[in-house]
């Protein structure tokens, strides 16, 4: 096992896929010459040449349907987005071209593209650079969308999605690239549409994805510390394919839900998980499921702000009080 | 504007070619009224836009490039797909949203695909298909093949930021495409000049330092003229070039418009028909003896057969089965 | 966060419960599952434990005092919280009155405050008769599963919200699953059993009773009796528990009297859980012997005086009066010839006891003195018909006649 960065395994995942398929190439902006806004692709340029990694001009609509364009002869592109707020400009090809086209011909141009980049909350970046898209995407049929919270998941499912031959939009969380973590030296991948128990518990399930999973884990040592409470820790990694049995699996077992995570509340990424527990789960809950999000309103600058409107492990250990009614009334 | 050939003289070692542009157009054109008819039965739902009066452009365009280059074309490719070979019962059933459509009847008249026949839509967002047909062109490059892709949009979605976008990619990294503007003055119901600040769209092609063509899209013979040297720069030269076919098409914008509506007249209307295409290169034929009028009116019965078997493939093909809804979202 | 403490419904019938004893004072710390009080209800004295952690603020039931189940006895809190709304609610509660829920409208903030008026508070929501019971999706299938009635279950959830803890420990009702594991066979209904069910229920109550009485000859069992308390070991056996051993030998050779009615089904046991009356001050308790069918005199008789001492300190839990299968009662103490005994449902029959007499009998046609005791067995009629329940008494006659039948 090496201890890689995020931002490396992801490195390593497009240089393996690179040297095993001669189909995948690599687009977006400065993703050669600048060895990419946060050094994913470095070294890629040097390697295989202009060709296979291609720098764009800031033309996201453009570049995005490119892709998809050369996908539909055969190709199998990993379009970067330097981050996703600016990939707001090229949903129209997302999902008007990429998730539709396998449907709309009929069965006869699967569009096996990968559409990554950054994305969820950042540190002080304002309103338009600062958001996640998760429930955006997961909302169309036709689209994988995929989340991964540590290095080896990171590079284990980029592969996974390279390989796959439906559209996956790759949501990389911003602020997980300088995490380090185990990654083994042998190839591997991990399938799409898996969860991953994070961390085994008994009273109540906590579903994360991508940096909320890292929340989780702090809250839930704090709830075994603090108030004896223990807690299972259900990494989504893949939010559509949505693995809904693993949830329910572990809800079944620990009879409370708690759902995080770092986009908006309404028709979130969560409001999907509650509504497949409720329904999956239902004689087995003694409490409402509770959500925990980024707060409903755009992202402010201001630190302090900031910080109130992202989850925390203080956040998800209220939810867990309520949830194992510790509050009372 | 480019004319090749004065309306006085054709090649007559080339007869059979005319008579092969002549046949293709007379086919669009009667498979386009039929469509307008079973439209009016209520056989063919949703939006509905029909190629009467272009039919020129796509003719002459494509019948200068080879089977396996790629073709993309907006929501009015009735006649595109059916240019390139696909059967006529297979795009009247598409029409009809029949199993036995070139989509499963999962398309629909603004998504037809064939990709035995490398035609690769079939797109309903305008201009939404232009990068499209530039990454098909990226993976010619990629791939060292000499293919090009061939690319067909109306002058309205030159104001769209893709295919702004697009030009630049392709000129910049010299992609093998060939962007034809089927001009047909009105996006619609606005007219170009309300639309646009440059009227002649050929010119957009200078902000890349792209290759400009300007073709009578009345005149197939030109419109073949002009793709076979725009096609030959794309193939040698992988070089893109942008061509404007000025053309007119005498139905409304959809099944849902009125003909004219309140956004022309009528005299001009009457006035675009006297150019009509088909008319055009029929005079021609017959003038340089290279087919007689009742040549003609049999070759006008044989299409109009070959439609009508069209429509009855179509109304015989079954609605696709339920257990279709769930298929294809995904690949395997 | 605050915490109300309820008088909770610490058996499986208390409707109120009298506060003995505080076990922590206001101003003490608690934490989850400390003992706040002693609590006398019906049947026990138990403990009333805290669901929350804080500090306990405020007592509102002095020691002594009786509080209806449901009712507010007291508040845990953080130390600096503020909790007068609380305090204001439970002190103008009507004590006795059935609680009723006031919903406590929400005033929106945009709305002009109107001037505080003292009004009564709302007492806190409890179980309300035809009220719709709150309960979580969990509990409800805890409470099916296991038989437990819901309207007698406090819920100490959001707004009274019956949870999961909340059926920790509850006890079933009516009937109790026997807390022992052990065998058993259920045994459906014929039509005609079904028809003789609710007929006899229709003409003479709720359990069908009839009585069957033998007079038992003690003289062998008093000579078996002496004989081993005449070795001065402890403990000494009475004749009680020779009672007790011969009905659960008898009722293993007449397992269809060792049955529960379970309204459907008839439950005939394998195993012999013997509940035990015991006179109290104030009342009487069933303290059941377990598995009595497979124990010694001895270990029967250090068992019974074990149980009746707790019992008369109100000190049994719930696990130890519930999950009998047969009733014996024994009034012999007072000097009682004879008497019919109610059964304790959901079992099917109860053994009367009267007291031993020295009385005359004629034996072999000669007149002697023998020690005489009468045996009734109340029977329910659903379960044990007449000549069932007279072979067991039969049975139990002989037994007790030849006590080392016991041991056969």
């Amino acid at each position: 096992m090496a201890t890689l960065t995020y931002r490396d395994a992801l490195n390593q995942a497009l240089r393996e896929e690179m040297e095993r398929d001669p189909d995948v190439f690599l687009m977006g902006e400065e993703v050669g010459v600048y060895q990419g806004a946060y050094k994913v692709s470095r070294g890629l340029l040097e390697q295989f040449g202009e060709l296979r990694v291609v720098d764009t001009p800031i033309a996201e609509n453009g570049f995005a349907g490119i892709g998809v364009g050369a996908a539909m002869v055969g190709l199998r592109p990993v379009i970067e987005f330097m981050t996703w707020n600016f990939a707001l400009l090229a949903i129209d090809e997302v999902v008007n071209s990429a998730a539709k086209m396998l449907y709309m011909s009929g069965g006869q141009f699967p569009i096996p593209v990968v559409f990554r980049g950054p994305g969820g909350p950042a540190l002080q970046l304002g309103a338009q650079h600062s958001q996640s898209f998760e429930s955006w995407y997961a909302h169309v049929p036709g689209l994988k969308v995929v989340a991964p919270a540590t290095p080896y998941d990171a590079k284990g499912l980029l592969k996974s999605s390279i390989r796959d031959n439906s559209p996956v939009v790759f949501l990389e969380g911003e602020m997980l690239y300088n995490i380090k973590g185990e990654v083994p030296e042998d190839e591997y991948v991990v399938p799409l549409g898996e969860a991953d128990i994070k961390r085994e518990g008994s009273d109540v399930t906590i579903v994360c994805h991508s940096k909320t999973v890292s929340v989780s884990l702090k809250a839930a040592e704090r709830l075994e510390a603090e108030l004896d409470i223990s807690a299972e820790v259900v990494d989504l990694r893949t939010i559509r394919p949505l693995d809904v049995a693993a949830v329910v699996g572990s809800v079944h077992k620990t009879n409370r839900c708690v759902v995080v995570e770092e986009g908006w509340p309404f028709a979130g990424v969560g409001a999907q998980v509650v509504d497949d527990v409720q329904r999956e789960a239902f004689d087995y809950l003694d409490a409402p499921v509770q959500r925990v999000t980024g707060a409903d309103v755009p992202m402010p600058y201001n630190k302090h702000l900031e910080r109130l409107a992202k989850p925390s492990p203080d956040g998800v250990i209220a939810a867990v009080r309520k949830v194992t009614y510790l509050d009372g009334d | 504007m480019a004319q090749p050939y004065p309306d006085t003289y054709l090649d007559p070692e080339r007869a059979g070619f005319y008579r092969d542009l002549l046949r293709q157009m007379l086919l669009v054109r009667h498979f386009e009224e039929k469509a307008g008819e079973s439209y009016a039965q209520g056989k063919i739902g949703g939006f509905c836009h029909l190629y009467i009066g272009q039919e020129a452009v796509a003719t002459g365009a494509l019948s200068a490039v080879r089977e396996d280059d790629y073709v993309f074309a907006g929501y009015r490719e009735h006649a595109h797909i059916l240019l390139r070979g696909t059967e006529p019962g297979s795009v009247m059933a598409e029409l009809f949203g029949r199993a036995d459509g070139c989509s499963g009847g999962k398309g629909g008249s603004m998504h037809m695909f064939d990709a035995e026949r490398n035609f690769l839509g079939g797109h309903g967002i305008v201009g939404a298909h232009l990068p499209l047909a530039a990454g098909a062109a990226f993976a010619i490059k990629y791939r060292g093949t000499d293919q090009i892709a061939i690319c067909f949009f109306g002058e309205a979605a030159v104001n769209i930021g893709a295919f702004h976008e697009t030009l630049n990619m392709a000129a910049l990294w010299e992609l093998p495409v060939v962007f034809v503007v089927e001009n047909n003055r009105y996006g619609m119901g606005t007219a170009l000049e309300r639309a646009a600040a440059v009227w002649d769209v050929y010119r957009r092609a200078c902000s890349y330092d792209m290759a400009e063509e300007i073709v009578d899209g009345m005149d197939v013979l030109a419109v073949h003229e002009t793709t076979v040297r725009a096609v030959e720069r794309a193939r040698e030269e992988q070089a893109p070039t942008l061509i404007e076919a000025r053309t007119y098409r005498y139905m409304g914008h959809s099944m849902a418009d009125p003909i004219h509506g309140h956004y022309r007249t009528k005299e001009e209307l009457e006035e675009q028909k006297k150019k009509d295409p088909i008319r055009r290169l029929e005079k021609r034929l017959v003038a340089d003896g290279l087919m007689g009028e009742d040549d003609i009116k049999q070759m006008g019965r044989d299409v109009l057969a070959e439609v009508e078997e069209a429509v009855q493939f179509a109304e015989e093909s079954p609605d696709p089965g339920p257990e279709t809804l769930y298929t294809d979202v995904y690949a395997d | 966060m605050a915490t109300k403490v309820f008088m909770e419904a610490l058996s499986p019938t208390m409707e109120e419960g009298k506060l003995l004893a505080w076990q922590k004072q206001e101003g003490d710390e608690v934490t989850n599952g400390d003992v706040l009080a002693e609590v006398e209800t019906d049947k026990a004295v138990m403990e009333l434990q805290a669901r929350g952690a804080g500090v306990l603020r405020k007592i509102f039931a002095p020691e002594g005092s009786t509080v209806e189940v449901g009712k507010i006895v007291a508040v845990i809190a953080d130390a600096d919280e503020d909790i007068e709304k609380l305090i204001a609610g439970a002190g103008t509660a009507p004590a006795g009155a059935p609680a009723k829920p006031v919903a406590k409208p929400k005033t929106p903030a945009a709305e002009p405050i109107p001037a505080p008026a003292p009004k009564p508070a709302a007492p806190a929501p409890t179980a309300v008769p035809g009220a719709r019971v709150k309960v979580s999706p969990l509990a409800r299938r805890m409470a099916d599963e296991r038989g437990v009635d819901l309207s007698h279950v406090r819920g100490s959830g959001p707004g009274g919200r019956i949870v999961m803890r909340d059926l920790e420990g509850a006890v079933p009702e009516p009937a109790p699953v026997p807390l022992a594991a052990g065998g058993y066979e259920d045994v459906e209904l014929s039509q005609m059993r079904k028809t003789i069910a609710r007929r006899l229920v229709e003409s003479i109550g709720p359990i069908p009773h009839f009585f069957l009485t033998a007079e038992a000859d003690m003289d062998r069992a008093s000579d078996a009796r002496d004989t081993l308390n005449a070795r001065d070991v402890p403990p000494r056996i009475s004749y009680n528990d020779i009672i007790l051993k011969v009905v659960a030998a008898a009722l293993l050779q007449h397992r269809e009297c060792n049955a529960w009615w379970m309204d459907g089904t008839i439950r005939i046991f394998d195993e012999v859980h013997l509940s035990m009356a015991v006179a109290i001050d104030d009342g009487l308790i069933t303290p059941v012997v377990r598995n009595a069918h497979a124990k010694s005199l001895r270990e029967i008789a250090v068992e019974t005086r074990e149980l009746a001492g707790r019992a008369r300190e109100r000190k049994l839990t719930p696990e130890e009066y519930t999950g009998g299968t047969f009733s014996v009662s024994n009034l012999g103490m007072f000097e009682i010839d004879q008497f019919t005994g109610v059964i304790n449902p959901p079992e099917a029959g109860l053994l009367a006891v009267g007291t031993i007499v020295e009385k005359p009998v004629v034996d072999d046609g000669e007149l002697v003195v023998s020690k005489r005791m009468r045996i009734t067995m109340s029977c329910d009629h659903r379960v044990i018909d007449g000549a069932t329940g007279a072979r067991f008494l039969q049975t139990v006659k002989r037994m007790l006649e030849n006590p080392l039948e016991i041991v056969y």
